[in-house]
This record gives C-alpha cells, structure tokens and sequence, in this order.
C-alpha cells in the first residue's frame, strides 16, 4: 500500500512542477514584493520591509476611484449581463424559425475583437468636431442635451462602460445559458402541462432550478472577469485611465507596473494582493451562496 | 370517466424528404373506453401506442376524429384543461425537488375556489403516498429512488389531484421481472381501490392480460380487436393477434379445409361440419396437444424439456412454419413418449383457422 501512495505523487508530478514555477513561485514572490519597501527591479534592492506598501496604495486617490469603479462596474455589469442573457436564451429557445440565423448574430460580438468593439461604441458615444455621436443624435431627436461621454461627467463614461461590459460578455453567457436551456428534458414540461402549471410557475420551479448551475456558473465566471477587467476600458478611453478616471484595479496595477508613472513593483503588488483577497473573497461568498440554493 | 375516440386519426409529417407520405401513427380509432375500468393498449414497438395516450391526454392533437370525456368533447382542450393524470415512460419525476414537493406539485397549480393551504396539500400527498406505500420516502429526492419507487412516487404524482382518468406509458418497462410482477400487481390493486379510468400502454403481452379488463391489440396505427383478455386469447380476430398473445407463441401450421376436414399437411387433425374447399393457416396453441398414440397429428420429436408441473415436448412437422413446435402438456400425461415419432390429438378449443389470403379468423364447427 505505502508504495501505491508514491506511485499517485508521482503521477503527479509533472503537474505540481508546473503549477509550481508557473503559479506558486510567482505568488510567493508578489507576496514578498508587497512587503518590501521601494523595491527596485534594477539593483534588485529595497530598503526595508513592512506594511508600507499597502498603507500607500490604500491611501492613494487614484486606487481607491479605481476600487469604486470596479465595484460600480463588477455590481451593476454581473446581474444585469446574466438577466439579459437569459431573457434572451429564453426567447431564442422559444423560436423555432431564423433561431440559427439569431444565435449567430448573438454571438459575434463574442468573435469579435474588444478594440474593434471599442470603435463602435465611439462612433456610438463619442463628440467630436464634427458629429456628436449617433446617441447624442438620438437624445437630441428626443428633444434632450446632448452629454459627452466619453469625455464627459463621469457617471455618463460609467454608463457606456457599462454597456459596453455587458455587450462584450453577453454573448458567452447566452451560448451558456441556450444550451443549458435545451438540455431541460421536454418530458418535464409535458408533465407540468398535464398537471395543468402556468407558464411562469413552470419558469421558477422548473426552468431556472434545473439551470441554475450553469447560472451560478456565468455568476461566478462573471464576478471574477469583471474585477479583472482593463482592456475594455483601455478601448474606450484610452491609456491614460487614470486622468480619465476611469481606472480599474487592474488598469492601477499595470500603471504602477509599466506606465507613466511606472517602476513600482512594490505597489502593484500590494494592490494585486488587496485584488485577489477582493476576489477570493467574493467568490467564497458565492460559492457559500450556491451550495444553498443549487440542487445536484 | 368514459372516454370515447371517434374516429380519431394522427398524422405527423414525414421528415424524410424522399418519401413525400405522411406516417400515419394512429389511423381511424374509434373505441369507447368504459367508466372505473383498467384498459391495456397493446402492440409492438411502434404501432401507436404512446401517440393514443398523448391524444387523450391532450398533449397532442389529432389531426381528424373527436375525443369525448364522458359527453364533454374535449377535442380541442389543450393539455392544462383536461386533467388527466400521466406517468410518463421515464417517470419525468422533478429531479431537484423532494419526493413529497413532486407530489405536490400539481397541487400547486390550483387556483381560486380550489386553492390549498400547505396543510392541506401535505395531508393529500400522505394519503396518496399511503395508497403507494411510499410514506417513509417523502423527504428523499427521486435520485435516491430505486426504478420501483420512483416508479410509485409518479403514480402518486399522478394521482394526488384525483384525476377522472389515469395515464400510464410503459410505466413498468425500466423494472426488472421480479418488481415488475410485484408493481403490476400493486397497479391493479391501486386501481381497484380507486376506481379511476385508467389506459396503460405496454409491448409486453402478458403484462396486459394479467391486470386488464379491458385490452386493445394493434399494429401499425390499426386497432386489431378489443375485447376482454380471456376472449382476445381464445378468440383471436386475425393471425396477427393470435400470435401476438400468449407465451409460448401459437404453432401455426400450413393447411387446408377438405372434404369435412382440416388438414395440416396430410394429417386430417379435425372434422368439422363445413365441407368447402380452401388454403388456411392452422393455429394451435401450445397447450392444445394431447399425446396419444392413435393420434392424427404425427411429428417427429425433438426433445422434451421438464419444466416442473408441466413439460414442453418440442417436435417438427413439414408443414410447419417456423424451427420448432413448442407443445405444453401436464407431467404425469407425458408418460410414453419417446422415440422418433410423437403423435397427438387437439383440444378443438385450442385450435384458430385463419384464411391464407386475408389472415382473418375463419369459424369452424366440430363435428
Ligand atoms: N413527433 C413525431 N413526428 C413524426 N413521427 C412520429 C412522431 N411521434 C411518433 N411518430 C411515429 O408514429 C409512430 C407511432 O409512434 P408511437 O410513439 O406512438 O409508438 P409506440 O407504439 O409508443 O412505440 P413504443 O412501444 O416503441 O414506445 C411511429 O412510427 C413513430 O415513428
Ligand atoms: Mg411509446
């Protein structure tokens, strides 16, 4: 039996070496950064250790516009990208002509690229000299003010940000959510009908128990994408997300990597640390949350 | 409740685009199912079945023909109207709701005047439960179910909201032979005690004739012959429902009528009082043998299998169609068989003439 146990580590063995120097190293020494005070990549030296670091991003203006705007984006983004989706799942698997034609163009957004999306949404949301946008058009039509939004007061750049996020992850989640749909065997509903059920009795008593896996799925999946979300942001405002004050968590960790004011590693480190205890946090949360309500 | 098809027909159309037909899976029904009685729908795989119980249960439509519940056409009554009672081939039990939330459920759906307290939807799922024998169960889901109980908790489910009529698709075809003996059994005693209109469909033969008062025998969206049990078996209307019921099946022969005569092969077996001439299929029912040594019918024998209190003498006859006839007879009559040749006499009753041509039943009378 004793040699049966080595035998299984052994197999394991490739694996755990690649976890190792691709996953755990790294982190251990993002963990070591953190608590090294001015850290220099160059003469790999720093002058001291402590909680420095983390005393500094947290007090930084810019991270801490760059936590709200990711809560705003990860709060409102989750449940309404996952509401639609299965509003829209549910009427597509209700259609039976141009069904395909339709989840085809659902989703493309999913094929195409983010930066090529993001020049949409400023032919969309953008003013220039010249136009002041096909929105701005419509408000106008309306009989509104016309608002800049994208360099405009911030909760209208929240607003397309928003969109924008939802757009971007609608697609996956309603792929996700029209197979799990056709997977709910047809004789559960024939059985409700004969019982004489009303349609929305059978949604929230049949339909949704048996998808919700796949719910807490896109929950989840969606709730960790959205608080590591930056290129979208980078798409519609550019690389200066702080001055825009439109930065992400993500966005203040490559900035104090690499960007203007770059060379920081201690910092982006702490304030990839604060992330992952944000994150984990969460999902630990939601985990909790669909062991109680997500039936086998 | 009595429920009556009148020439009801179903046509789905063909998906196959070389053959432009539509399959016609129920053609030209019409039968009356009468009030409180336990009705076997019986065919081979194919012929109709599930589709007639869809019909009555409104889950679909026919495309000619009316359906009544008692006087009320419910022709055009979807599904959610009709209140019938279904247990579905695979039970469709609600896999993330407990055994007594799937019981419950179609409680549920009352409304208005009829509309139950918890209390009393609890108390109406443990009276069903009892009549099932499944009241210890009530807290499990269906995954921690045998295919018996399961089977017992869609009956249930089928039950609590005492429909008029009560639907069963194969509902003991996933069972193996011992619980299947046992539930068929409990099936009938349920429908005693309750005394619901009930239609069951299933392939297997003897499973409708042990517990139906009623069965239907058909083939290809046909209705063959109706008619209790009993009179099915004895009486078969055609060679199809002859050698549908009963196992072993019916020894069917090649034959003839003559001159007062019926004759299998060159073996004069019976007299008989009609004196025309025709080509016929002779039908003999395993336990219409009797060995005897003067006897008309000479085979030649196979073997003899000891089966207990009875023993099944297999033999070959030229005129036989099929690799071997399977003949019952009592242990304690076997006594001197042996040898090439066995030879027997046939009990009258057992015996069917069908037409060669048509494969209609013809009627004798011994003389
Ligand atoms: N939705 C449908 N579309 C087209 N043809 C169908 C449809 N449903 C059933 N049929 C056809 O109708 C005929 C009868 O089908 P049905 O399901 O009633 O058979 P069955 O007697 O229940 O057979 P089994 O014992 O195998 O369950 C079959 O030939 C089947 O192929
Ligand atoms: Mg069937």
């Amino acid at each position: 039996m004793k040699q049966s146990k080595y035998k299984g580590w052994l197999y394991l063995l490739p694996a755990i070496l690649f976890l190792g120097i691709f996953m755990v190293y790294p982190l251990i020494d993002v963990i070591v950064y953190s608590f090294e005070e001015g850290y220099n990549f160059v003469s790999q030296t720093s002058q001291g250790t402590g909680l420095y670091n983390y005393r500094y991003v947290l007090r930084d203006p810019y991270f801490v516009q760059a936590l709200k705007n990711t809560f705003v984006i990860v709060i409102i983004t989750v449940p309404v990208s996952t509401g639609l989706a299965l509003l829209i799942s549910l009427a597509l698997s209700s259609i039976k002509p141009l069904r395909n034609l339709f989840q085809t163009v659902y989703f493309l957004p999913y094929v195409t690229n983010t930066l090529a999306v993001g020049l949409v949404f400023m032919v969309l949301f953008k003013k220039t000299e010249y136009s002041d946008g096909m929105i701005n058009l419509l408000i106008k039509l309306f009989g509104g003010n016309s608002v800049d939004f994208i360099d405009g007061p911030h909760w209208a750049k929240m607003l397309v940000m928003c969109i924008y996020t939802v757009w971007i992850v609608l697609p996956f989640k309603i792929l996700i959510l029209t197979s799990a749909l056709a997977s709910v065997k047809e004789d559960y509903y024939r059985a409700a009908r004969v019982d004489g059920t009303r349609p929305s009795r059978i949604f929230f008593r049949i339909t949704l128990p048996m998808i919700s896996p796949m719910i807490f799925y896109l929950i989840i999946t969606g709730f960790i994408g959205a608080f590591k979300a930056y290129s979208d942001e980078v798409a519609l405002f550019g690389t200066d997300l702080n001055s825009a004050g439109m930065n992400t968590m993500v966005g203040y960790i490559y900035d104090m990597l690499y960007g203007n004011s770059g060379g920081y590693p201690s910092f982006a480190s702490a304030a990839a640390l604060i992330l992952f205890a944000v994150v984990f946090t969460i999902t630990c949360i939601n985990l909790m949350v669909s062991r109680n309500n997500v039936h086998y | 409740m009595k429920i009556t098809l009148d020439h009801v027909t179903k046509r789905f159309p063909n998906r196959n685009k070389k053959i432009r037909e539509d399959v016609i899976a129920v053609n030209n029904f019409t039968f009356e199912i009468p009030d409180g009685k336990l009705i076997g729908l019986l065919g081979p795989s194919g012929c109709g079945k599930s589709t007639t119980l869809n019909l009555i249960s409104g889950l679909e439509m026919p495309t000619a023909g009316r359906i009544f519940f008692g006087d009320t056409d419910v022709t055009n009554l979807p599904a959610e109207n009709r209140g019938v009672g279904l247990v579905f081939q695979n039970y469709a039990l609600y896999p993330h709701l407990t055994v007594l939330d799937n019981i419950t459920f179609p409680l549920g759906n009352l409304r208005g005047q009829e509309k139950l307290t918890k209390e009393q939807m609890r108390y109406k799922a443990m009276e069903v439960a009892k009549l099932v024998q499944i009241s210890e169960l009530m807290e499990r889901r269906p995954s921690e179910l045998s295919g018996g109980q399961q089977q017992r908790v869609a009956i249930a489910r089928a039950l609590v909201k005492m429909p008029s009529v009560l639907l069963l698709d194969e509902p003991l075809s996933n069972l193996d032979a011992r619980l299947r003996l046992q539930t068929r059994e409990e099936l009938a005693r349920i429908q005693r005690e309750t005394g619901i209109t009930t239609v069951f469909v299933t392939h297997d033969q003897e499973e409708a004739m042990s517990i139906s008062d009623l069965i239907v025998v058909m083939k290809d969206g046909v209705i063959h012959q109706i008619g209790k049990p009993q009179e099915v078996y004895d009486k078969p209307c055609n060679l199809f429902v002859a050698q549908f019921l009963g196992t072993p099946p019916i020894n069917v022969f090649e034959g003839q009528l003559r001159d007062g005569h019926v004759f299998v092969g060159e073996d004069a077996v019976l007299d008989i009082e009609s004196k025309e001439k025709r080509y016929v299929y002779v039908g003999i029912r395993p336990e219409g043998f009797i060995p005897d040594e003067n006897g008309p019918l000479v085979c030649s024998l196979s073997k003899i299998e000891v089966m207990g209190r009875d023993t099944s003498v297999v033999s070959t006859h030229p005129a036989f169609n099929g690799p071997a006839i399977r003949s019952i007879i009592p242990s304690e009559d076997v006594t001197g068989i042996g040898g090439e040749t066995v030879r027997f006499r046939l009990k009258p009753a057992k015996v069917c003439i069908f037409d060669r041509g048509t494969q209609a039943t013809v009627n004798f009378k011994v003389r």
